[in-house]
């Protein structure tokens, strides 16, 4: 659809169509201004050139009558520009549940992709095309930021907390994957290669990666290796929340605020329980900051969120 | 307001001021200079001090080019990151923000209110010493190996990851502050209350508004930052934990505070410049500048919008979507005022009598990179358009075209209009023409290039890229060489005519403002006896060809 | 002394000593607005890890020394009220008075930075000096040596901050005063120390609670 404009990048997902849009009308908003500046400059210095013979009488008096105008024309044309940019954002930031998830965990100098079928790659991402995919990111060390051209999706990925992307490929290919927030000396060479796969290839690429635990599977081995299923286990006796359905409900806090239960809650409670006490029940557990990695954070992400799927599976 | 405007009795005047020698031939011991509390002295030693920086950092630009000329790059990745953190943190600091305030600013307020000097000679002359202060920090942390950050100094990669001297140059930040500091602080008390008798704030010339704005932006954001660097190097040098994760420390905050100051910054960068060119158009197009008093306010309005936008750096970075909501907005409206700047400085040629020296080519070029520049910040504020180019070189090319190609181009047009009136020599007119011209198809090759990278993709900060790029970087490269002679070639022929340029009269130009006058080059307390306004600036006119100054002379053509 | 000295001429930028002692109140008064916007924007840091962390803040701050707090928060209102007694003085030409308001404003500043040093001293004993000795407290986590580091950063830029003042109440005993410089007719330079001296006082009205309150209700 955008293929005959000269320099255009591949626009490979249904995010990079609404943006291409966007994209147009702001080249067409902002060339309006520069061909009216320009002509008008253009004329003036020609028409107004000293010696000219045209007169100067009857200069403009009132300026404040063009200024109101070209204030007012100008704050619609960018209120226009800002409600569509927003609606877009928004739309863009809120990722939905998806079809299909990826937890991605960036470090100097890669990116290290995990599905939660327990495949992982390094500096590639094998996704299905037509399907949304929500793309659960988490950092290391530094702050990264994970980047589809093709797609037009972009977001920094802050260590200490989780962020989430989403993006549905409408067309099978190979586009990169960059890191645009400069992380250190070899940012440059931080980038890999997205494998958009049709459906039958990709459930074979999956099938093809030898993997027998599922990340949700590795992550109850973490949840019992540290502990965890002491208090939140099934059979335990200390008055701790239930993890079962946590996931994407409402939970009312201490101190009386009310959290979505997202990937960065989970992970937030995980190393900072203090802060998110869960109302009505006692501040018992210990912080785990500086015991887990990133990846046996994901994990655990992984397998608290999969007890949610048992719960509404039944 | 006329409480201000005090009047003076003759007993303040300098004695035999009818033939007292120009400042610059007053007195020329060393100590006479180094010493010197004359704001026209100080003007000249910060003169030297930025062309200095503004070198330096264009050499590390050079490099940088020279690298991207090749995909798979020249130097070392090491060196390539060094350089583009170094040409950051001196282009931006040691160049662009001093730049015209305390060049142009310090010389020719004064002036142009009719005062014998600023209103604390001493503060002015130790905010030249802490700036070389500065300068010497980061000339020793970039002679040491330079900091590896970019410099935007993100958390927590300088204070934990980076291996450079990012110590050194996050202190001579810090203490660039106080420069800065200084220097608005002065001007601030300067601008209101040594106003000569009869310039009200309505007389006040639009580059007078322009450093006043700059200065209240200044005074109010520097110490933001200071604050930050300070808190950064604190962290960086004993290893306490405010900005990292792993301390219990929030990364976004560092950036938070730290564009709560560099925001701003971009407008302490091209507010003096939208003064400079409000004063070149009126006097090359011989008509009164188009809505005086909206230009004004329009200034007033960028200087306080821009401390409510500094989250829109921040767009893709984490902030809830709500907040890149409203930063979006309020970005949106801060560029109202721009646009009214824009279209007025195009009408201000309407029915004008123009001639196209170098100042105005220079002045002209300035509204049509601002516009671009301007229109693809646009884009940026646009949300949904920023979460895809946001850290591409499109970022890259349009901050370019504002800090370099708008703010560069009139600190030039600004050194060429006023020559004759600091050294007393005329530049030549034909050499500097050309240098405008070349500097305009010298930027535009070098940068417009950078926006088709970056909607193509290309990461900034990259030593190396995919070889479908080449061509575009190449271009972009060649364009530099082009953009490096047009900034060395003014060097060359404003150095020549220090010594053989014609000896320039009071008022080359036929402008109206009161540093015209004076004597060129102006006497050491500027003005003979006090200057009395009784006309708001620009009164030219260009169907008869006449001019009345400031003070109510008129000038026939 | 007074009677003897020749009378005081405005710098060659103003016009008359008015003007001169005009534009120095209004420098002061902007590069205040800079130094609130400079511990502004610490108060500002602190809040925000308040909010993130307020049980750890809370355990963490148990370990300030409340009374030094305290006390140096009288010592300091009241040298602000000797102060202005002393421009008062000033201005009435009661030369005697206002060197003696002068010194007891010093002295005041004096005793504040000797208490200060005693507590930091208490602080040390009490292993809460980031880097050097620090022990977290059990309960205040790692963000308890947030608490710390704001604390150690902002009393000690407050005692920078008051050790101009001090320098500069010195500079007007010693050397503007004792050379009749500051006159009923011209006291600015008086006035000016005087507004700095008030906002150093007035950070610290800022600083106590944020520093010795937090968790004590």
């Amino acid at each position: 659809m955008y293929h005959w404009i000269p320099f255009w990048p591949d626009t490979a997902a249904v995010n990079a169509i609404v943006v291409n849009n966007l994209y147009i009308a702001e080249l067409g908003v902002s060339g309006l201004i520069m061909v009216t500046v320009v002509a008008m400059m253009l004329t003036f210095c020609i028409r107004y050139r000293k010696g000219s013979a045209t007169s100067r009488a009857d200069r403009v008096q009132k300026t404040w009558h063009f200024e109101i105008g070209w204030t007012i024309a100008t704050l619609g044309a960018f209120l226009v520009l800002f409600v569509w940019g927003a609606a877009i954002y928004i739309w863009l930031y809120q990722a939905p549940r998806g079809d299909e998830e990826v937890y991605v965990v960036a470090k100097q100098w890669m990116w290290k992709i995990e599905h939660p079928g327990g495949q992982r790659e390094i500096d590639a991402l094998h996704v299905p095309v037509n399907k949304t995919i929500r793309v659960v990111m988490a950092s290391e060390d530094v702050i990264h930021s994970f980047f589809i051209p093709a797609f037009r999706i972009k977001r920094d990925v802050v260590p200490g907390t989780l962020e989430t992307i989403w993006f549905k490929a409408d067309k099978t290919g190979v586009f990169k994957l960059e890191c645009t927030q400069f992380c250190g000396l070899q940012h440059a060479t931080m980038h890999g290669e997205v494998d958009v796969l049709s459906g039958p290839d990709y459930a074979r690429w999956l099938t093809g990666q030898g993997v027998h635990e599922s990340l949700a599977e590795q992550g109850e081995a973490v949840f019992r290796a540290h502990g965890c299923s002491g208090c939140h286990g099934d059979n335990s006796t200390v008055h701790a929340p239930s993890l079962a359905g946590l996931y994407g409900t409402y939970v009312h806090l201490q101190d009386g605020s009310v959290r979505l239960a997202d990937e960065a809650y989970i992970r937030d409670c995980i190393l900072n329980p203090r802060s998110f006490t869960v109302a009505g029940y006692p501040p018992l557990m210990p912080d785990f900051t500086g015991q887990l990695g990133e990846d046996d954070l994901l994990k655990l992400v992984a397998y608290i969120k999969s007890l949610a799927k048992q719960e509404s599976a039944q | 307001m006329s409480v201000t405007t005090v009047e003076r009795g003759p007993a303040a005047e300098p004695a035999a001021a009818f033939s007292a020698p120009s400042y610059l031939t007053e007195e020329n011991t060393v100590a006479s200079w180094l010493l010197t509390r004359d704001h026209k002295r100080i003007a000249l030693l910060f003169f030297a001090s930025i062309t200095f920086f503004f070198f330096i950092g264009g050499f590390a630009a050079t490099l940088m080019r020279l690298n991207l000329a090749t995909p798979g790059g020249l130097l070392q990745p090491a060196v390539y990151n060094r350089m583009f953190t170094m040409h950051g943190i001196i282009m931006v600091w040691f160049f662009l923000i001093p730049s015209i305030p305390t060049t142009f600013g310090n010389f020719f307020v004064p002036l142009m209110i009719g005062a014998r000097d600023l209103a604390f000679p001493r503060v002015n002359l130790g905010s030249w010493y802490v700036f070389n202060l500065s300068g010497l920090v980061v000339l020793y942390s970039l002679v040491m190996g330079g900091a590896d950050t970019g410099w935007t100094f993100y958390t927590p990669l300088s204070t934990s990851y980076a291996d450079g001297y990012v110590f050194a140059a996050a202190m001579a930040v810090f203490i660039n502050g106080f420069s800065s500091i200084m220097t608005s602080l002065n001007f601030i008390v300067t601008i209101h209350r040594l106003r000569a008798p009869g310039m009200t704030w309505m007389r006040l010339p639009l580059f007078v508004w322009g450093i006043y704005a700059v200065s209240v932006v200044m005074l109010t954001a520097t110490p933001v930052l200071a604050m930050d660097t300070f808190l950064l190097a604190v962290e960086r040098f004993l290893g306490v934990g405010l900005f990292d994760p792993n301390h219990g420390g929030d990364p976004l905050l560092w950036q938070h505070m730290f564009w709560f100051y560099s925001h701003p910054a971009v407008y302490i960068m091209i507010l003096p410049a939208m003064g400079v060119v409000s004063e070149i158009i009126p006097c090359y197009a011989r008509r009164p500048v188009f809505g005086y008093a909206g230009m004004t306010m329009a200034l007033m309005a960028i200087a306080i919008l821009s401390f409510f936008v500094w989250a829109h750096h921040m767009f893709v970075a984490g902030i809830s979507i709500y907040s890149g909501v409203a930063f979006s907005l309020m970005t949106f409206f801060v560029a109202v005022p721009s646009a009214i700047k824009v279209f007025n400085w195009t009408v201000s040629l309407h029915k004008g009598s123009i001639t196209f020296d170098a100042p105005m080519l220079y002045a002209l070029g300035f509204v049509l990179l601002f516009t671009l520049g301007g229109v693809t910040g646009l884009m940026l504020a646009t949300l949904g358009i920023d979460v895809d180019v946001h850290g591409t070189y499109f970022v890259v090319a349009h901050f370019h075209y504002i800090m370099v190609g708008a703010t560069v181009s009139a600190f030039f047009g600004a050194l060429h209009y006023w020559w004759p009136k600091m050294t007393g020599r005329m530049y030549p007119e034909t050499w500097a023409r050309f240098a405008a011209i070349l500097t305009y198809v010298g930027f535009n090759l070098t940068f417009f290039p950078q926006f088709i990278l970056g909607y193509l993709g290309m990461p900034r900060r990259s030593y190396t890229y995919p070889p479908e790029w080449q061509s575009w970087n190449l271009l972009s490269s060649a364009g530099a060489s082009i953009l490096a002679i047009a900034y060395i070639l003014p060097l060359l022929y404003l150095g020549w005519s220090l010594f053989r340029g014609r000896k320039a009269s009071a008022n080359p130009w036929r402008a109206t403002g009161l540093e015209w006058a004076t004597r060129s080059p102006p006497p050491a307390h500027n003005f003979e006896r006090t200057p009395v306004v009784t006309l708001e600036p620009y009164c030219y006119d260009p169907e008869r060809d006449t001019y009345v100054t400031q003070e109510g002379v008129p000038h026939a053509g | 002394m007074p009677a003897s000295a020749p009378p005081l001429r405005p710098e060659i930028q103003f016009a008359t000593l008015e003007q001169q002692g005009d534009a120095a109140q209004l420098g002061m008064w902007a590069f205040l607005v800079n130094e609130t916007l400079f511990f502004g924007a610490l108060i500002f840091t602190y809040y925000i890890y308040r909010i993130a962390y307020p049980h750890e803040f809370a355990v963490a701050a148990k370990d300030a020394v409340l009374w030094c707090g305290s006390v140096n928060l009288v010592i300091l209102l009241t040298s602000s009220l000797t102060m202005v007694l002393a421009i008062n003085a000033g201005a009435q030409g009661g030369r005697h008075a206002m060197i003696g308001w002068l010194i007891a404003t010093a002295a005041l500043g004096c005793v504040f930075l000797l208490i200060k040093g005693y507590e930091y001293y208490q602080d040390f004993q009490d292993k809460v000096v980031p880097v050097v000795n620090f022990v977290a407290k059990p309960g205040a986590g790692s963000a308890g040596e947030l608490f710390w580091v704001f604390y150690w950063i902002a009393t000690g830029l407050h005692a920078i901050h008051l050790t101009v003042g001090i320098g500069l109440v010195l500079y007007m005993l010693l050397w503007r005063i004792k050379r009749g410089e500051i006159t009923p007719a011209y006291y600015a330079p008086l006035e000016v120390v005087g507004i700095y001296w008030s906002f150093v006082d007035a950070v610290w009205l800022f600083l106590y609670p944020c520093i010795y309150l937090v968790g004590r209700s």
